[in-house]
């Protein structure tokens, strides 16, 4: 296992590290000890203008999707009562996670588009008489398709740490007369953070990661780091696509440390 | 949390509500497109349904169109089950391998970690970069192999985790006290009781490589995989052709996880039979 994952994973990030110092023609890659790729890439104001809009639907998604995925978990752990219906919602949760992400993400389009279900049904209702124009190829059909994707990272972790918490400390909390809002955010938030945390870190480095939701449900009109870099890839201009994958692989992992300052989830994943 | 009276409070219905939201969310749209994959010949990518047919799906494997479903599904199938029977290898005996602290578990557990959230698309340049570094062509059942075991195996490993953590070491200690050998315990107890978690682990290798992209699409050199070939067809084709390759990819994934779950379901229920005769 671990050979496995130092030749495909080690050594290519490896690779990335050192083809982003390399120099480049439009022919080919040219092994040389340059910083050019990344003066480049500090000097053009482009980087921090796709570095605040990646991290704006970062932020965004994952605010969401924290909601939501705090919601359904706590529903199915503390509201559904029979194990049997409890692992038959949790697994309904978590099939689509099984199906193809572009076709769940392409589901969209016939929904959100100008005659699309969704302002047909705004029209029959009468809420507006035209149709609205924003739902696709924007940023909200950006932050829908991301939300519909990634919510389920949330909830498999939150739900499997809210599910180890003794019920035993509720009904004493009960007892002992404590308010609904006061068991969730003295137990229940408490208990369940590790969950959070990890279920974050996927979320966030997910959003952060992907190109094609960008691509495909902007129109091409919205861009984020790694779209702008799997552009590059396309013109092969691999050397300063390199560079631009190392630095958004230290802003995720100084994000990932700042989460995991806050919350350990090694105990949750190897307990 | 019933009340002393077994009255539901307010908030289940609140949070029901929202539960029921979340699935029709998550449901919806997918149930539209299968909806539309069945659209009339004459009918466009959205409702209303212009007539019903399968037209469609007759033109995913007509001949002279542009692109190569046939091939790039039978590829991704291959690939697919070599991904399943890696992962299931690999995430097994490591797993078994992670109970006993060994040197170096630490930076196998965090290159594990890591691999899972790097994002897929540096995986596949690093990789295609150093092939063509080394002047190797990339291809799908080297490079892309390869890209997608570091997306099944954290995840393999992970479920691995979660099923051994339950499971009771001391059926393993009385195999020992009868006198199992240890290739005996593993084979005769150990893989018999994790067996529905190995199935889940496969599940897990198999939908995930199938429908893989950011890692393969640099890796996988001039054939393409399925999920490459439709998202080519995202910006080109503008027909329910696209739908009716989504509803085929659902039925297949579908019919993966129901026969995975089925299988597990099945063995659970067996167990529950044989414990209750004794």
């Amino acid at each position: 296992m671990a050979l496995i994952l130092v030749v495909f994973f080690g050594l290519p990030m490896l690779v990335v590290v050192a083809v982003s110092f390399f120099d480049f023609d439009h022919m080919s890659i040219i092994p040389a000890f340059i910083l050019d790729n990344y003066q480049d890439l500090f000097t053009d104001e482009v980087t921090l203008r796709l570095y605040v809009s990646s991290l704006k639907f970062a932020a965004i998604v994952w605010a969401i999707t924290l909601v939501i995925g705090f919601t359904v978990a706590y529903f199915l752990v503390f509201h559904v009562q029979s194990l049997l219906i409890k692992i038959g919602l949790f697994l309904l949760c978590s099939v689509p996670f099984w199906t193809s992400n572009i076709i769940r993400m392409i589901s969209w389009i016939p929904f959100l588009g100008r005659n699309g279900i969704f302002n047909q049904m705004l029209i029959a209702s009468h809420v507006t008489s035209k149709p609205l124009e924003f739902l696709l190829f924007s940023d909200f059909a950006v932050i829908v398709a991301y939300v519909h994707l990634f919510t389920l990272f949330m909830v498999v972790p939150i739900f499997n740490s809210m599910a180890r918490i003794d019920t035993r400390l509720i009904e004493a909390a009960k007892d002992a007369g404590a308010s609904r809002y006061a068991i969730l955010r003295e137990i229940v938030l408490p208990l369940s953070k590790s969950g959070i945390a990890l279920g974050s870190i996927f979320v966030v480095t997910q959003v952060m990661g992907d190109f094609f939701v960008v691509k495909v449900m902007s129109g091409g009109q919205s861009a984020s780091v790694v779209s702008a870099l799997s552009n590059e890839i396309q013109e092969l201009q691999y050397p300063p696509a390199a560079a631009s994958a190392v630095i958004l692989v230290i802003v995720l992992m100084l994000m990932v440390a700042g989460i995991l300052r806050l919350v350990d989830v090694r105990k949750e994943l190897v307990a | 949390m019933r009340t002393a009276t077994g009255k539901r409070p307010w908030t289940f219905y609140v949070l029901a509500a929202v539960f029921v939201l979340f699935v029709l969310f998550l449901y919806g749209p997918m149930t539209v497109i299968y909806v539309l994959s069945f659209q009339g010949p004459e009918g466009g990518l959205t409702f209303p349904m212009n007539g019903v047919s399968t037209q469609w799906f007759h033109e995913l494997v007509a001949p002279g169109r542009s692109g190569d479903i046939a091939g790039s599904f039978q590829r991704s199938i291959v690939l697919a089950v070599a991904v399943t029977i890696g992962t299931v290898l690999i995430c097994v005996s490591a797993g078994l391998g992670f109970r006993r602290r060994f040197p170096g578990a630490g930076i196998v557990f965090y290159l594990v970690i890591a691999s899972l959230v790097m994002p897929g698309i540096f995986v596949g340049l690093g990789i295609s970069l150093g092939f063509q570094l080394l002047g190797w062509e990339t291809s799908w059942e080297i490079s892309g192999l390869g890209a997608q075991l570091t997306w099944t195996l954290p995840f393999g490993l992970l479920v691995m985790f979660a099923v051994i953590g339950r499971f009771n070491r001391s059926f393993e200690e009385a195999a020992r006290d009868l006198g199992a050998t240890a290739w005996q315990r593993t084979r005769e107890v150990t893989l018999p009781i994790l067996l529905p978690g190995i199935i889940g682990v496969g599940l897990f290798g198999f939908t995930l490589s199938y429908d893989e992209f950011p890692r393969t699409v640099l890796t996988a050199g001039s054939e393409n995989t399925l999920p490459l070939e439709i998202w080519a067809m995202t910006t080109n084709v503008t027909s329910p052709a696209l739908f009716a390759v989504g509803t085929v990819t659902t039925v297949i994934s579908f019919f993966v996880i129901g026969a995975s779950l089925g299988s597990i379901a099945l063995i659970q229920r067996h167990r529950g039979r044989n414990v209750r005769s004794h």
